[in-house]
């Protein structure tokens, strides 16, 4: 017994040995990030749609959940980290007042008026920074993704003057020193150009979801709002839905679930 | 001819300095040899496809790619690949410097891929590293 015992502590010391060095694999090789590589199979089954949209149930984000998804977001692009003015954004949140300023609500309910709201690009029908684009760097896909073509930006900033929900950022500087969580499986940008979200265009062309969506757990719909039977039809058949600054005339592809 | 004394040994003089590079360079062959990866065989298309159009296939793949949504090449041969220069491409050129850089060096070009683009799909981090400091200056 006595001597079953001595052998037990000494298995779960070398146990205990063998857990703290897998802890420590962040000093090994493992890159930070990085799943396998995608193959030519993967993209075989990619998504395709007729126009991509995405419903948002605010209620269910909590300004922790809206760092989740930003976190998630900005990983998988490379975003980089940068305080101040020259931060740069593909998902973030905002107050209902910041959010939705043409909705001039007086007596609004506490708990939408005092709610965080995640937002992103819109992915617009009639996309205003399409239109001032001068080297067609950003157009817009025939399922209705605004995707930009990062290696054609001159950097002019007409598309961030032109877009009215501030969901573009430019590159003051080269952001690669400010990239803390480092995906080695997309590229970064370069000094001079405007980035923004691109809907995850290139995890629906190997058959994945945006990954806000996956981050955001239930939160956020992604689907075909060309589809009458899509998921985020459904969703928006069954719940009163606004989009952001209507005025603007640009009409988004992403729907607010008060 | 006027000056005749000075414009002749000028003018061979001239010519001698032009050809001063052909000289140098006369029968010394002009070989660069980049390391090929030792695990695989084929490259996408042949090699003498690859040396002369790499920059045309990759020009098309970045325009099928991000312009159409075209992300698999298929080859001559009927292969599938997929249309990435850090994926595909440095994912089997494991080393830019022994590879991209010995032909471009010598040649003296300089693409700017790498400023956006990853020099291998295991890189641990971007280059230049991140700071750890948070200023935000140019």
């Amino acid at each position: 017994m006595k001597s079953n015992r001595r052998e037990f502590l000494k298995l779960a010391a070398v146990s205990a040995m063998g857990v703290g060095a897998a802890r420590l694999g962040f000093l090994g090789d493992a890159p930070a990030f990085a799943g396998p590589l995608p193959t030519a199979a993967d993209f075989e089954k990619g998504f395709k749609a007729k126009h991509w949209g995405m419903a948002v149930f605010s209620a269910k984000f909590t300004p922790e959940l809206i760092e989740k998804c930003r976190t998630a977001c900005h990983t998988e692009h490379n975003v980089p980290d940068i305080p101040g003015k020259k931060q740069i954004k593909w998902f973030w949140g905002a107050s209902y007042h910041e959010a939705f300023p043409t909705e001039q609500g007086q007596f609004l309910s506490e708990d939408v008026e005092h709610r965080e709201f995640p937002l992103l690009c819109n992915h617009c029908e009639q996309p205003m920074c399409v239109r001032v684009c001068p080297t067609q760097a950003t157009f817009q896909r025939p399922d209705g993704i605004v995707m930009m073509d990062f290696h054609r930006c001159i950097g002019c900033r007409y598309c961030m003057a032109g877009c009215p929900f501030g969901a573009r950022s430019f590159n003051f500087q080269d952001p690669r020193p400010f990239i803390h969580n480092f995906n080695p499986h997309y590229p970064t940008r370069m000094r001079g150009v405007v980035e923004k979200c691109d809907f995850c265009a290139e995890r629906l062309a190997i058959g994945k979801l945006p990954v806000c969506v996956e981050a955001a757990g239930g939160a956020l719909v992604f689907g075909d709002l060309g589809d009458e039977n899509s998921d985020i039809r459904k969703v928006l058949r069954e719940h009163f839905a606004i989009r952001r600054k209507p005025d603007a005339g640009t009409s988004p592809s992403v729907y607010y679930i008060l | 001819m006027y000056n005749a004394k000075y414009i002749i040994p000028g003018i061979l003089f001239f010519l001698a300095l032009i050809f001063v590079p052909v000289g140098y360079n006369m029968g010394k062959s002009f070989d660069v040899k980049p390391e090929l990866p030792k695990d695989q065989k084929d490259c996408i298309e042949d090699v003498q496809v690859m040396r002369d159009k790499h920059m045309q296939i990759l020009n098309d793949w970045r325009n099928s790619a991000v312009r159409d949504g075209e992300r698999i090449y298929v080859n001559s041969k009927g292969k599938k690949y997929v249309k990435s220069l850090t994926n595909t491409c440095l994912g089997c050129h494991k080393d830019k410097a022994k590879f991209c850089d010995r032909c471009h060096d010598t040649v003296g070009v300089n693409p700017y891929c790498f400023d956006c683009h990853n020099i291998t799909p295991n890189q641990k981090s971007p280059i230049p590293p991140a700071q750890t400091g948070e200023e935000g200056g140019h």
